[in-house]
């Protein structure tokens, strides 16, 4: 279970990208993450691994309190979190089977990495997951070589390999088209199901977002503003969590401070037109 | 800059009265400076000299001519010394470079405010002397050799490579690194598989380009007595045998072609 408490975050611009947030999120639950840009989603999943350091507040999975760990802890604990990115993150220049094979890096020593000398295990392990998504035949083929939808697909088994507890999934969909958007979140959330994973999935198209998760969380300025499941999704709701039109000029102003580390794309198109 | 007349006619120049007038200003003073410089530049020319010229430079091609090409005998070892000063400084300069890149670098330093300006002078300082004063300094302090040409393109070439790279580094796509961080990688292994990979396109093209200048550069250091072809060169021009520095500059020119093609090639099949 990840317990968020009276999460905050602050960013050196004076942006309040997250304000008192308290979310629970039980075992095997798929949760999505639904709001405009800038409304603090990406910052709320990197604050749980502390690729951004949260203000104040508690951030707890399972038993263990990670806001308070030392660099070498922390480094153990986010092995426990697989994450997953809105442009895979892959690194273009290493092959499938290297970017696969990098979740393992937490696991192994720097000269068995340095050499790609990973135990026998993990590429037994990295082959059954690149079989399961179906990319086994390109183990050698250099990343860049691959389609975005190809591409999605390594970036999740490089979370699965971790053997998370925890899938950190930011606008998974973002650069794909309609279909393989779909096929990517069916993959997940089937992949959630298989291994019991919980997960929070950052997405700004809401029909993806009601069809594949089992609860919805919005998201404005910073502060939880619907927490219930996919079909309570109403247009009511939809305004209450996006706004109307006068909304654009107040989130474009915090969009843009919070964009250096937040790559998100506009949200509003999707929501009106769901 | 938009400026509305008094009938509210809206007038559009891109720059307003002023900023033209110190712009034709600043172009006046530069033009000025140019022609300055110009008349005492002829003024300390002796211009008998010049328009002599033309017929000193056929004279001299003259005596170059017919290139005395047994002299190539003599040849083969400088030109091989010459190769080795620059591949060996460029070794050096390279490897030496590359952690100097990641210390000066702003992404991947380990403090701002301390190690990256000693890491950043390092590279200014490299790149302040040329390498034939580091060659002459060197001579003195080693004595003539090869040693001194290698050390001399290594300095040179230190703050080189390390500049390109740094600037390479400051530019590697921050996404991939954050992804490996996720993982819980430990310091250096987010160097060896987020960053590493990111920059090595750039830093082989840049130690091919680097070598390639170095051969050119290796050429004249032994005017100074660091070693290679230079040596035979100012020996030649001392004694005035013109059909050998004849024979000599053919020879650099074929080597720089030669490294030029060479580098060329590596850079297409690495990039």
């Amino acid at each position: 279970m990840l317990r968020l408490d009276k999460l905050t975050k602050q960013y050196k611009t004076g942006d309040l990208a997250l304000k008192d947030i308290v979310l629970e999120i039980p075992d095997g639950q798929v949760m999505a993450l639904i709001g405009p840009s800038g409304a603090g989603k990406s910052t709320l999943i990197r604050c749980v691994n502390r690729l951004v350091e949260p203000t104040s507040g508690k951030i707890s999975l399972n038993d263990l309190e990670l806001t308070t760990l030392s660099q070498g802890q922390l480094r153990k604990a986010r092995r426990r979190m697989g994450m997953i990115f809105q442009e895979y993150a892959l690194v273009e220049r290493l092959t499938v089977m290297e970017n696969v094979l990098s979740g393992r890096l937490g696991y192994v020593g720097f000269w068995r990495s340095y050499f790609r000398k990973f135990p026998q295990s993990d590429i037994d392990e990295a082959f059954r997951l690149l079989e399961r998504v179906g990319l086994d035949h390109m183990a050698n083929k250099r990343a860049d070589e691959l389609s975005g939808g190809q591409r999605q697909r390594v970036g999740i088994c490089r979370a699965l390999i971790q053997n998370p507890e925890l899938l950190l999934v930011d606008e998974p969909t973002a650069s794909l088209d309609p279909k393989t958007s779909r096929q990517i979140m069916r993959l997940i959330r089937e992949l959630c199901h298989e291994r019991k994973l919980s997960a929070i999935i950052n997405i700004h198209d809401v029909l993806l977002a009601q069809m594949f998760s089992e609860r919805i969380v919005g998201l404005q300025l910073g502060e939880i503003v619907y927490d219930g499941p996919p079909d309570g999704m109403s247009p009511d709701v939809l305004t209450q969590i996006y706004g109307e039109e006068d909304w654009e000029a107040t989130i474009e102003k915090v969009d843009d401070e919070d964009e250096a580390e937040n790559v998100d794309v506009s949200a509003s198109a999707d929501a009106e037109s769901s | 800059m938009p400026d509305v007349t008094p009938d509210t006619k809206k007038v559009w120049q891109r720059r307003d009265r002023n900023h033209q007038i110190m712009i034709w200003l600043g172009q006046f003073i530069a033009v000025a400076i140019f022609m300055y410089c110009w008349h005492l530049v002829s003024e300390k020319t002796t211009w008998f000299f010049v328009l002599d010229a033309p017929r000193i430079a056929t004279d001299m091609l003259e005596r170059m001519m017919p290139p005395k090409w047994t002299y190539m005998e003599t040849l083969w070892r400088p030109i091989w010394d010459t190769v080795a000063i620059a591949t060996l400084g460029t070794l050096m300069a390279v490897v030496m470079a590359f952690p100097i890149a990641f210390l000066a670098a702003r992404n991947t330093t380990p403090s701002t405010a301390f190690v990256r300006p000693i890491a950043l002078f390092i590279i200014v300082a490299s790149r302040s002397i040329n390498s034939l004063l580091w060659a002459l300094m060197l001579v003195t302090v080693l004595g003539p050799g090869v040693l001194a040409g290698v050390l001399a393109i290594g300095f040179r070439s230190i703050g080189f490579v390390a500049k390109l790279l740094y600037e390479a580094i400051e530019e590697i796509n921050e996404t991939q690194v954050e992804a490996v961080t996720a993982t819980g990688a430990s310091g250096p292994q987010i160097l060896n598989y987020g960053i590493v990979p990111q920059i090595l396109p750039a830093f082989a093209g840049i130690s091919v380009f680097r070598w390639d200048i170095n051969i050119r550069e290796s050429a004249v250091l032994g005017l100074v007595g660091a070693g290679g072809i230079g040596l035979q060169l100012s020996a030649s021009i001392d004694t005035v045998t013109w059909t050998q520095v004849s024979v000599i500059l053919i020879v650099i020119l074929a080597t720089v072609i030669v490294s030029e093609w060479v580098s060329a090639k590596v850079r297409h099949s690495i990039i």
